[in-house]
């Protein structure tokens, strides 16, 4: 084990990758001499050169394009989005060309591509740079969606995700890339896509959260222990295939969920746990699944509105609190 | 820009032999009578959903594949029923993806639209305007990536041309030097919208000279000038990795679809009858037994042996059974 960050553990995994398997490259704006915008593909031309580190023009939808159209043919290209918002710009390429290959070419042509980059809300970057991008992705048959918190999963499930034979909408953090954290320096160390966390074992309910969420809902644990409130925290990790076991086996143990997601929560993440959740745990629930979201609005610039944007600690604590106290048996 | 090449005698003139003329001839012949037997097979309710025909374009697909090699790729938009035949995928298999049946290239889970063959690296059938053009970008990065002497055709229409997809490829096509000829064949309207309607420069190979690469235009109604041009690019391509953009003067002479079956809201009778002065397989028939190469004989062979061969591809598709209830949810992810 070694101490790094969230951005040096995604680059040991970009490294690792490549130096076992010469079809992997990396592709996008700025990654090359730029060393890219967040600095995670940082060294990466020194190593690899520019036939494996290949910086593109400012054209989403065409660089994502070819990363498709040479992944079809064997290669493993890892394309970053400099932030997930321009992968609006490529929306169609995912959806209607990575994701689809495969199905429409019956089994003929897979799609063994990672869109990587940051994504959620960031410090003071307004409507169009701080959203939760997840939502548009994890909706499609043939996507697989990743979301890592800390920096050991995003070490292990970047390198499964490069490892994989579909394509990977992996989506990591602007405010997560200093985070430290332990992480294998085994360059064999992966974590499977599609398995969840248990990342606090309590008894008394479920927090289902990840990302920036997912530290917010453990100092509301913290707090509510004080308080004699048991909080068992699940991280989904992927989003796509979704680890329900996990998560229903857990609130099976506590009775009681609550879903956490920085997003707008109509039709958001939390909708769909709690939808899946009441359909294979219904009888386990002693309350109805909570949903602490984001606001159902576009991301303001100003500090104290951006705030009110997303779910603080103290809302997440109440609504644990309210779900423990309500009686349901 | 590359004109027809000049009516000449003698089969030397032409630049042709005998079993070129066939090869020709007969790639032009399976296409428009497949797409005949397709459009039957639709009114009879055996093909579903949009049916789009390339009757009228044959020279261009059948011309530009006859340079190619088997391990080139090929790639193609909606209206490619003739591109991927002419790559050379089996007719019965390509039908029975257009009756939804198992057999199909795709299990029946493509349609018309969505054909792909790996046997013959034809690289599908991409029915979003323009999407695709990346995509012929990234097969050919991957082929100079691994150091091979393969290239992309991209076949794509007029409607493309507006598309930001299409500036986006022939920009990095251009700059990083990717083996691929985008093949743009024009037959004047984007569904209904004449390229007047569509675009400030309807001189569509001059886009070429914007980005720096060679660009032509050619008679797409004349198979031996396609194959001459697009010989030329294959050629760049393969040698230096230079790609190229060509606009093929063609016309499609049913409608955009066969919910459009005469294609006359945008276009007047006269217009089509005189364009169908031009037909493909018309002229290129005439020159050929002009020229003695072929005979009356050898034409009516092999129009035979088209009819034989597209009659079995219907009958194929006829007795191949539906896909099972359980593929509905195989080949969405690929598992190792």
């Amino acid at each position: 084990m070694a101490v790094m960050t969230y951005r040096e553990a995604l680059n040991l995994a970009l490294r690792e990758e490549m130096r076992r398997d010469p079809s992997v490259f990396v592709m996008g704006e700025e990654v090359g001499l730029y060393e890219g915008a967040y600095k995670v593909t940082q060294g990466l031309l020194k190593e690899f050169g520019p036939k494996r580190v290949v910086d593109t023009p400012i054209a989403e939808s065409a660089f994502t394009g070819i990363g498709i159209g040479a992944a079809v043919l064997g290669l493993r290209p890892v394309v970053e989005m400099m932030t997930f918002n321009f992968a609006l710009l490529a929306l169609d390429q995912i959806v209607n060309s990575a994701a689809k290959m495969f199905y429409m070419s019956g089994g003929q042509y897979s799609v063994p591509i990672v869109i990587r980059g940051p994504g959620g809300p960031a410090a003071q970057l307004a409507a169009q740079h701080s959203q939760s991008m997840e939502v548009y992705f994890y909706h499609v048959p043939g996507l697989k969606v990743v979301r890592p918190t800390t920096p050991m999963d995003a070490k292990g499930l970047l390198k499964s995700a490069i490892r994989d034979d579909n394509p990977v909408i992996f989506i990591e953090a602007e405010t997560l890339y200093p985070v430290k954290g332990e992480v294998p320096e085994d360059p064999d160390f992966v974590i499977p896509l599609g398995q969840a966390i248990v990342r606090r074992e309590g008894t008394d309910v479920t927090v289902i959260a990840y990302m920036g969420m997912m530290y917010r809902a453990m100092e509301a644990a913290d707090e509510l222990a004080k308080e004699g409130i048991s909080v068992e925290l699940v991280d989904p990790r992927t989003l796509r295939p979704m680890d329900a076991e996990t998560i229903i086996g857990s609130v099976r143990k506590t009775h009681r969920a609550v879903v956490v997601e920085a997003g707008a929560g109509f039709a958001g993440m939390g909708s769909e746990i709690a939808a899946f959740v009441t359909e294979h745990a219904f009888d386990d629930l002693d309350a109805p699944v909570e949903r602490v979201t984001g606001a159902n609005a576009p991301m303001p610039y100003a500090r104290n509105l951006e705030k009110l944007k997303t779910p603080s600690k103290d809302k997440i604590a109440a609504a644990i609190r309210r779900v423990c106290n309500a009686n349901g048996s | 820009m590359a004109k027809t090449m000049p009516e000449r005698k003698g089969p030397s003139a032409l630049g042709l032999d005998a079993e070129l003329a066939r090869r020709l001839l007969y790639t032009m012949l399976l296409i428009r009578r497949f797409e005949e037997k397709a459009a039957e097979a639709y009114t009879l309710g055996k093909v579903g959903g949009f049916l789009h025909l390339y009757i009228g374009q044959e020279a261009v697909a059948a011309g530009a594949s006859s340079v190619l090699r088997a391990d080139d790729y090929a790639i193609s938009a909606y209206r490619e029923h003739g591109h991927c035949l002419a790559k050379g995928a089996d007719p019965r298999r390509v039908m029975a993806e257009l009756f939804g049946r198992r057999d199909g290239l795709s299990k029946g889970k493509g349609g018309s639209m969505h054909l792909f063959d790996r046997s013959v690296n034809f690289l599908g059938g991409h029915a979003i305007v323009g999407s695709h053009l990346p995509l012929a970008a990234g097969a050919a990065f991957a082929i100079k990536y691994e150091g091979r002497d393969a290239v992309v055709v991209c076949y794509f229409g007029d409607g493309a041309v507006a598309q930001g997809e299409f500036h986006e490829s022939l920009n990095i096509a251009a700059l990083w030097k990717l083996p691929v000829i985008y093949l743009c064949e024009n037959n004047r309207y984007a569904m209904g919208t004449s390229t007047d309607r569509a675009l400030a420069q309807t001189e569509i190979w001059k886009f070429g000279q914007t980005y720096g690469i060679p660009s032509e235009k050619v008679d797409g109604m004349d198979v031996l000038a396609v194959r001459a041009v697009v010989g030329r690019a294959v050629a760049r391509a393969r040698q230096d990795k230079t790609p190229s953009l060509i606009e093929a003067d063609t016309y499609r002479f049913r409608g955009h679809s066969m919910r459009d079956p005469a294609g006359a809201v945008y276009r007047t009778k006269e217009e089509v009858e005189r364009e169908k002065q031009r037909d493909p397989i018309v002229m290129f028939r005439e020159r050929v037994l002009t020229a003695g190469i072929l005979t009356e004989a050898d034409v009516r062979a092999l129009e035979k042996d088209v009819n034989d061969r597209i009659d079995e591809a219907v009958a194929f598709a006829d007795a191949s059974p539906e896909p099972p209830d359980e593929w509905l949810f195989t080949d969405i992810y690929k598992e190792d």
